[in-house]
């Protein structure tokens, strides 16, 4: 298992370079460069200025050597300053905001396990039902329905006409009055949307995949064996089919990162949730450059975590992996 | 009637593509004709999906956005579906150390979290429907580079392929040929489910006001002001989003079917 977890850790390490090369070469598609964007008319800003401006940030050396400078200061967790106002470092801003990006998708990930493996179960099960008809519908829907236009209308029935959820940020005006329980039910009210609808698309994806997984375990050889040894249907099931249906869910869910994270930019902009995802959105607008670099190597060094934690697990659940076979 | 769900699909995206050409002729008013009179009317006879806060008739503005929408999604996935066989038909024809120097590379962007990479090259570019496009298409090739290699890797040890190698066949022509046009089926699901994200995302960006800029109509933005106005005007939310189900439903149960009967090894499983 640690022989492994080595392999794997080695095997990020192209893929952090990867990262770092695309989002250097982002920087650098752009035209115009950071110093001049929108000083271009400014009268207070002279030629000179801009010079020394480009000789401060070091955009007149050749540009490997900008790279590698940059790469020198990633790896000491230095994104720079913020452009804003404030102009505290990027990584201060981003891991006051991660807590709440980081719980949304935890939730969503445990909501869409919760509820698509018995989806994907009983659909497969009984295949060609009502139940799997119906679900099929739901997950073509699901797969379809973008999640801010969900997210719209689940505002509009549970915030402004039932009035029982609120529909924006994540505490109510009067959190720091209130007990501690009382503090974690606001919260929960808040986050109830949100999650539900990050979860959707995935909600789908996964009750689909779980289908087909079962049913293909069904077929199989050992399934059959357990049958004519005369096992009860819900042992073989519950017990032998189900366990080994789980196991391609589990790289899934390591794929299923990206998207979370991404989705969370909107996600949190409808919701006003005070996150990473509506962060980067307000530094896109603002043209906050380190702002927006920094929580994309961020965002994208968070997905290469995923996937390995997902990579893990399978190990951990699928001996064949683990002691190293074919 | 064999594939009901495919045909619904078909129907589907047909009807939306005649909408979206034939909208300068069958909207019911000019969709950026403000008028002060008719701001956040609700639907009526006259206004069948309401007016938007400057008065502007959402219908009209909803059959001028298919036209964008559809734009995006059919440009940005032939984008993607360049590199994709490009970068796919090299690695899948050279094998060896191209082949995994182009799989490792397309696993790189597959991890990344597209949708952030998308917002900041928008952050650096001016968001406009063009520059959309492009980074959709650039951002959305990796499926169909990994499809387009499996592909080939199984079919260059085919019998036929051999014999033309062995004819010698030059490399360009035996990709040309030989081994794409034997490809072109699942390049093509991959290419109509492909428009349905490309939709998906354009509404995105546009809801976020990063991607069709105002006065332009697309459905992300219509949306954008229904969530301005979600007390009072449900109209302006609900209409440009059903647009969207619809569509995005369409091309996905399109592509699927698609697979299905082009695949007869899949039949049984779904």
């Amino acid at each position: 298992m640690r022989r492994y977890l080595l392999k794997r850790l080695a095997g990020m390490i192209p893929l952090l370079f990867g990262i770092t090369i695309i989002s250097f070469g982002i920087m650098h598609v752009a035209p115009g460069e950071p110093v001049v964007i929108g000083q271009e008319f400014n009268p207070k800003v002279s030629a000179e200025d801009i010079n020394r401006l480009r000789i401060y940030y070091g955009l007149d050396k050749p540009l490997y050597e900008q790279y590698w400078n940059w790469l020198q200061r990633l790896s000491v967790l230095d994104f720079g300053e913020s452009f804003a106002a404030d102009h505290r470092p990027v990584l201060d801003k981003v891991l006051e905001r991660l807590p709440i990006t980081i719980w949304i998708n935890v939730l969503a990930m445990a909501f869409i396990f919760a509820i698509a493996i018995p989806i994907g179960v009983l659909s497969a099960v009984k295949r060609d039902s009502w139940f799997d008809r119906g679900m099929t519908v739901f997950v073509f829907i699901g797969f379809a329905i973008p999640s801010f236009w969900l997210g719209l209308l689940l505002m509009m029935a549970f915030g402004v006409q039932l009035s029982w959820l609120p529909i924006s940020g994540i505490h109510d005006y009067d959190w720091k009055q209130m007990g501690f329980w009382q503090q974690q039910w606001d919260l929960a009210q808040h986050l109830l949307l949100p999650v539900f609808v990050s979860a959707i698309g995935g909600l789908a994806g996964m009750s689909r995949f779980m289908r087909s997984g079962m049913l293909e375990v069904i077929r199989s050889d050992y399934i059959t064996t357990a049958r004519a040894m005369g096992l009860p249907e819900s042992t073989i099931r519950y017990r032998h089919a189900l366990k080994n249906a789980m196991l391609p869910i589990i790289t899934l869910l390591g794929l299923s990162v990206p998207g979370l994270i991404g989705g969370s930019v909107i996600v949190e902009q409808l919701f006003s949730i005070p996150g990473m995802g509506l962060l980067f959105y307000g530094a896109v607008l603002a043209r906050d450059y380190p702002l927006v670099m920094g929580i994309t190597v961020i965002g994208a060094v968070l997905t290469l975590l995923g996937n390995l934690l997902a990579d893990v697990a399978y190990a951990w659940a699928d001996p064949r992996i683990r002691h190293g076979g074919k | 009637m064999k594939r009901p769900l495919m045909l619904a699909g078909g129907a589907i995206v047909g009807t939306v593509a005649i909408l979206a050409v034939l909208a300068p002729w069958i909207s019911p008013f000019d969709p950026n004709h403000i008028n002060v009179k008719w701001i956040l009317l609700p639907p009526s006879i006259e206004h069948w999906c309401g007016t938007d806060t400057l008065g502007r008739d959402v219908l009209s503005r909803m059959l001028y956005g298919a036209r964008v929408s559809l734009a995006v999604g059919f440009v940005a996935v032939g984008i993607a579906i360049a590199i994709g066989v490009m970068l796919g038909a090299m690695a899948g024809y050279a094998g060896g150390r191209t082949d995994a120097l182009i799989m490792r590379a397309t696993d790189m962007v597959l991890c990344f979290p597209t949708f952030f990479l998308i917002l900041a090259v928008i952050a650096f570019l001016e968001p406009s429907i063009w520059n959309i496009m492009i980074v959709i298409g650039l951002t959305s090739w990796m499926g169909v580079a990994r499809l387009v290699r499996a592909e080939l890797l199984s079919l260059r040890k085919r019998e036929f392929v051999m014999a033309a190698e062995s004819l010698g066949v030059s490399a360009m022509r035996l990709v040309w040929r030989y081994l794409l046009p034997n490809a072109m089926g699942p390049i093509l699901v991959s290419a109509v489910l492909g428009i349905a994200g490309a939709v998906l995302i354009e509404s995105g960006l546009s809801f976020l006001g990063l991607g069709v800029q105002p006065p332009d109509a697309s459905w992300g933005n219509i949306l954008t002001e229904g969530k301005d106005n979600i007390q009072i005007a449900w109209w302006l939310s609900f209409y440009p989003g059903l647009a969207i189900l619809i569509t995005v439903l369409g091309y996905n149960l399109l592509g699927e079917g698609l697979r299905d009967a082009l695949d007869p090894r899949l039949r049984n499983q779904h």
